[in-house]
C-alpha cells in the first residue's frame, strides 16, 4: 500500500475522485511486472522480483520505476514471465542472470532483448507483446483481462483499472430486480460445471421466504487438471469480491463466504488481503457507497475433499460437519447454509458479474452460442505444446483451441483424445475435434463442460488406464454416504484393475456398462451420478482398446505394465552399458560397445532401462 | 500448553461450532497434527461429541492424527501429473525410502503425501517440498531432492 492515509470510499463520486488521484500518482512511471502466480513462482520468479527491486534502488537515476508482482498471465509453460511497461514487452523463461540485461536494455534503454521474447517454433517470428503471440491472439479475455496486469495485493491497482465501478453503479443506481434482469439478459450460466442459469438462481434465492440470506463463492476447485479458479483468486481477487458484492445486493444477502481449496495457499493469502483492504476502504462492511446496504465476506479453507465442490456438501463443511451431500428435494436457494436461503456460485461466475454490469447484459450475450453466452476459461494442459490458461468465446471448436492456441500435440505425437469435465467428464476422440465447445455440445458428446479442465492425450496414453485413474480418484473421494457410489465405483475399479493387469474376462465390458447405468440412476449426488462417465465415454469411443486388453492381453498404447515388453534395438544400441548398470534385477547382458540384450525371464518390466537409455534404443513392443 | 491452546483457538471463533474446521486447522498448524487429547479438550469446550470431531478429522484428507516427519513431501497425482508419470515417481519414492503415501519414514525424515492436483499443471509432474514447488520432476530427480534433505539433516 503506497498511501499511509486511507481514504474511505463513500460514494461513486469519491471512487472516481480516488481513481483520478491514483492516475496522477502513477502517470509516467515505468513498470516491471513480474508474475508471482504459482507456476512462475515455482520457477523462481519471487527472486527475480527481489533482483529488480534491488536494481531499481541502485540505479536511482531519476527515472521512476516500479517493480510489481502480478498474477498469472496464463502461459505458465514458459514462465517465469516478466512484462515491461511502457510497450508491454513480454519476456519469457527469465532467469536470474537476465535481470541486469533486461533492466539496462529495456527498462533504461528502451531496447528489446530478443533472446527472451516469444519465438514462433515454426516461422521463427518474434512476438514482443502478448497480443502478437498466437496463444493469446485467438483468445477473448473478459475474466482474465486484468490477470497479469495488476498487483493482486494492491486494491489501488484494481481501482485504477476501473474496479468497483460496477458495484458503485449497481448499488447507487440500480434496483436489485434490475441487476437480476441484466444478468438474465446476459445469459450467464454457472461456470462451476452445471451450467444453471445464474439469474434464475439469484431470483429464486431473492424470492425465498426468510429474513436472512447468504451468498457463497465456491473456490473448491477440485477437478484434477483444472486451475482457472486458482489463477483468478490469486491474480485478481477483487473481481471476485466485486461480483459477490453486486450479487449479494441483488439477492438481499448481508453475509458472504468464500470456500477455498486447502491446496491453494496463495489464493487464500491474496483473497484475505483483498478482503481486508476492501474493508479499510469501506467497500465491504456497513453502508457501502453510502447506501443502507451492508455486506461482509469470510474465507473458509477447505479440508481437502473433492465432494465439497458439491453445493450441499460444501455447505455442510461450512457448518463444521463432514462434507456429505444431501438430497435436494429442497433447493439450497430456499434452505441452504444453516437452513437459510443461500446462493452459491463458482469463482468464474462471480468474476463475470462486474463486466456484465459495466457493459450491459446484451454485450455479454453477443458473445458465444445460442445456449451458452460469453466466454469460458479453460486450463489447457497435458500433452500439448502451449499449456496454460485460455479464455475463449463459447462456440470455438476443440481443434481451434488445441491447435491454434495450444500449438498442437507435444513432440509431434499423434492426437488421441481430449478429456474435459474432470472426473465427471469424458474423453472426446479425434473425429469430434470440430465440435464447438459449449455446455450442450460437450454433454451431447458424452462429456461435459465441467469447471474447465481440458487435458490433451496423445498416442502413448492408454484409455483404459485413464478410466482407471479417474475411478481410483473417485473411489478415494466418494464420501461413502450412498451405496451405489461407494460400492459401485469400487467394483468398477476392481474390474479395470484386472483388465489393465492382463486378467480381463469376456463379459467385463458388459458388467462395466451395467454398473455404470446403476450408478447414474441411483446415486444421490452428481459425484456418483457422473462417476461412470470416464468409463462410458472411453468405452464408447475406444472400445477396441478395452477388447485388445481383454482378448489379446496387449496394451496398444504400451502403458499397462505386463501387457508389453521391453527390447533393445541392436541397430540403435551403442553399448554404453548405462541400462545394464541401472537394471535393478540384472536382466541385461552385453559387452561395452556391443548391443545389449534383455533377458525377458528375469525382466520385471520396471522401465528403468527405457528411462535411462540416451539413444532411445530401448523399445516397447 | 494444550489446555490454553484449545481455549485460545475456540475463543478466536467465539466457540461457534460451525467454525469447527478452521479451529482444527489452527490446532494442526500449531501442533503439526491433531493430538487426541486436544481433540478431547476441544470436544469438552465446544460441548460437541468427540465422535463428531473424530469424524471430521478422518473425513478431510488434510487432517492428520499422527505427528509429521521433519519435512513435508507432497506429490501431485492430478490427471496431468499422472499422464506424465507421477504414478511411477510415487512408486519409486515409496520403494527407495520404504514409505507409503500418507505415512512418515521410520527415521521421521519426511511425511509423504500424494494429493489430487495442486493446480500447477503446466509444471507437471510437480513435487512440493516444504512449500517449495519443484517442476517437471522425474523418478531420479525426485529421489535426488529427497536425498538432499537427508544430507542437510
Amino acid at each position: 500500500m503506497s498511501s499511509s492515509h486511507i481514504q474511505t470510499i463513500t460514494s461513486p463520486e469519491s471512487l472516481q475522485k480516488f481513481r483520478k488521484s491514483i492516475e496522477g500518482k502513477t502517470a509516467g512511471i515505468k513498470v516491471i511486472r513480474v508474475c508471482i502466480g504459482t507456476g512462475c513462482a515455482a520457477k523462481g520468479s519471487r527472486k527475480l522480483l527481489e533482483l529488480f527491486q534491488e536494481a531499481v534502488k541502485e540505479s536511482g537515476n531519476g527515472i521512476r520505476v516500479e517493480p510489481k508482482s502480478v498474477g498469472c498471465h496464463g502461459l505458465c509453460e514458459r514462465g517465469p514471465i516478466v512484462v515491461i511497461e511502457p510497450g508491454d514487452i513480454i519476456y519469457m523463461g527469465v532467469e536470474e542472470p537476465d535481470v541486469e540485461e533486461i533492466y539496462r536494455e529495456t527498462v533504461l534503454g528502451g531496447r528489446i532483448v530478443e533472446r527472451l521474447v516469444y519465438k514462433d517454433p515454426e516461422t521463427g517470428a518474434l512476438s514482443k507483446t502478448e497480443g502478437e503471440i498466437p496463444f493469446y491472439k485467438a483468445q477473448k479475455r473478459i475474466v482474465l483481462k486484468e490477470n497479469g496486469n495488476l498487483n493482486p495485493k494492491n486494491i489501488e491497482d484494481y481501482i485504477l483499472k476501473g474496479g468497483y465501478t460496477a458495484a458503485a453503479k449497481a448499488l447507487s443506481s440500480m434496483e436489485p430486480e434490475e441487476i437480476i434482469e441484466e444478468v438474465r439478459i446476459s445469459g450467464l450460466r454457472g461456470r462451476g460445471g452445471g451450467g444453471f442459469p445464474t439469474a434464475r438462481k439469484w431470483q429464486s434465492c431473492r424470492e425465498a421466504p426468510g429474513e436472512e440470506r447468504y451468498v457463497i463463492c465456491n473456490g473448491d476447485e477440485g477437478d484434477p487438471g483444472a486451475f482457472m479458479d486458482r489463477s483468478i483468486m490469486e491474480g485478481n481477487p477483487h473481481a471476485v469480491l466485486e461480483g459477490m458484492i453486486i450479487g449479494a445486493y441483488a439477492i438481499g444477502a448481508n453475509q458472504g463466504y468464500i470456500y477455498v481449496r486447502n491446496e491453494y495457499p496463495l489464493a487464500v493469502e491474496h483473497l484475505t488481503g483483498a478482503i481486508n483492504q476492501a474493508k479499510e476502504y469501506g467497500l465491504l462492511g456497513d453502508n457501502i457507497f453510502g447506501t443502507d446496504f451492508s455486506f461482509d465476506i469470510r474465507i473458509n479453507r477447505g479440508g481437502g475433499a473433492f465432494v465439497c465442490g458439491e453445493s450441499t456438501a460444501l455447505m455442510a463443511s461450512l457448518e463444521g460437519r463432514t462434507g456429505e451431500p444431501r438430497a435436494k428435494y429442497v433447493h439450497t436457494v430456499e434452505s441452504g447454509l444453516k437452513g437459510v436461503p443461500t446462493n452459491l456460485n463458482n469463482v468464474e461466475t462471480w468474476s463475470n458479474i462486474p463486466s456484465i454490469i459495466n457493459n450491459g447484459g446484451a454485450w455479454f450475450a453477443s458473445i458465444g452460442t445460442e445456449g451458452s453466452k460469453g466466454t469460458k476459461v479453460f486450463s489447457l494442459v497435458g500433452k500439448v505444446e502451449n499449456t496454460g490458461l485460455v479464455e475463449i468465446p463459447m462456440g470455438m471448436t476443440l481443434r481451434e483451441i488445441i491447435y491454434d492456441i495450444g500449438g498442437g500435440v507435444k513432440d509431434g505425437k499423434e492426437f488421441k483424445a481430449v478429456q474435459t469435465g474432470g472426473p465427471s467428464g469424458g474423453c472426446i476422440p479425434q473425429k469430434y475435434l470440430d465440435a464447438p465447445v459449449d455446455f450442450d455440445e460437450l454433454t451431447k458428446l458424452g462429456s461435459m463442460m465441467g469447471s474447465g479442465g481440458m487435458i490433451v492425450m496423445d498416442e502413448d496414453t492408454c484409455m483404459v488406464n485413464v478410466a482407471k485413474y479417474f475411478l481410483n480418484f473417485l473411489k478415494e473421494e466418494s464420501c461413502g454416504k450412498c451405496t451405489p457410489c461407494r460400492e459401485g465405483v469400487s467394483q468398477m475399479l476392481h474390474i479395470l484393475e484386472r483388465i489393465t493387469a492382463g486378467d480381463g474376462r469376456e463379459g467385463d465390458i458388459e458388467t462395466l456398462e451395467e454398473l455404470a447405468l446403476l450408478l447414474r440412476d441411483t446415486s444421490l449426488c452428481a459425484l456418483g451420478q457422473t462417476a461412470a462417465n470416464p468409463v462410458l465415454s472411453t468405452l464408447k469411443y475406444f472400445r477396441k482398446e478395452y477388447e485388445t486388453h481383454i482378448r489379446e492381453r496387449k496394451c496398444p498404447a504400451k502403458e499397462c505394465k505386463g501387457l508389453f515388453t521391453y527390447e533393445i534395438d541392436p541397430e540403435a544400441c551403442k553399448g554404453c552399458m548405462l541400462c545394464l548398470k541401472n537394471c535393478p534385477v540384472d536382466a541385461i547382458t552385453g559387452e561395452r560397445k556391443q548391443p545389449h540384450v534383455i533377458n525377458q525371464e528375469i525382466c520385471t518390466l520396471c522401465g528403468t532401462c527405457f528411462e535411462k537409455c540416451p539413444f532411445g534404443a530401448v523399445l516397447k513392443v | 500448553m494444550g489446555e490454553e491452546l484449545i481455549l485460545t483457538v475456540a475463543d478466536r471463533y467465539e466457540r461457534d461450532e460451525g467454525m469447527l474446521i478452521p479451529m482444527m486447522q489452527d490446532i494442526q498448524k500449531e501442533m503439526g497434527y491433531l493430538p487426541p487429547e486436544d481433540l478431547r479438550r476441544l470436544s469438552g469446550v465446544l460441548e460437541i461429541p468427540l465422535v463428531r470431531i473424530y469424524g471430521v478429522a478422518t473425513f478431510y484428507s488434510s487432517f492428520r492424527l499422527a505427528p509429521k516427519g521433519q519435512h513435508d513431501i507432497t506429490l501431485c497425482m492430478g490427471t496431468v501429473c499422472f499422464l506424465k508419470g507421477s504414478g511411477k515417481i510415487s512408486e519409486a519414492i515409496c520403494n527407495e525410502f520404504n514409505v507409503e503415501p500418507g505415512a512418515t519414514t521410520e527415521d521421521r525424515l519426511f511425511t509423504m503425501s500424494a494429493v489430487n492436483c495442486v493446480g500447477a499443471c503446466a509444471l507437471a509432474p510437480v513435487m512440493i517440498v516444504d512449500g517449495q514447488y519443484h517442476d517437471h520432476v522425474t523418478m531420479d530427480s525426485a529421489i535426488k531432492i529427497i536425498r538432499g534433505l537427508k544430507e542437510e539433516g
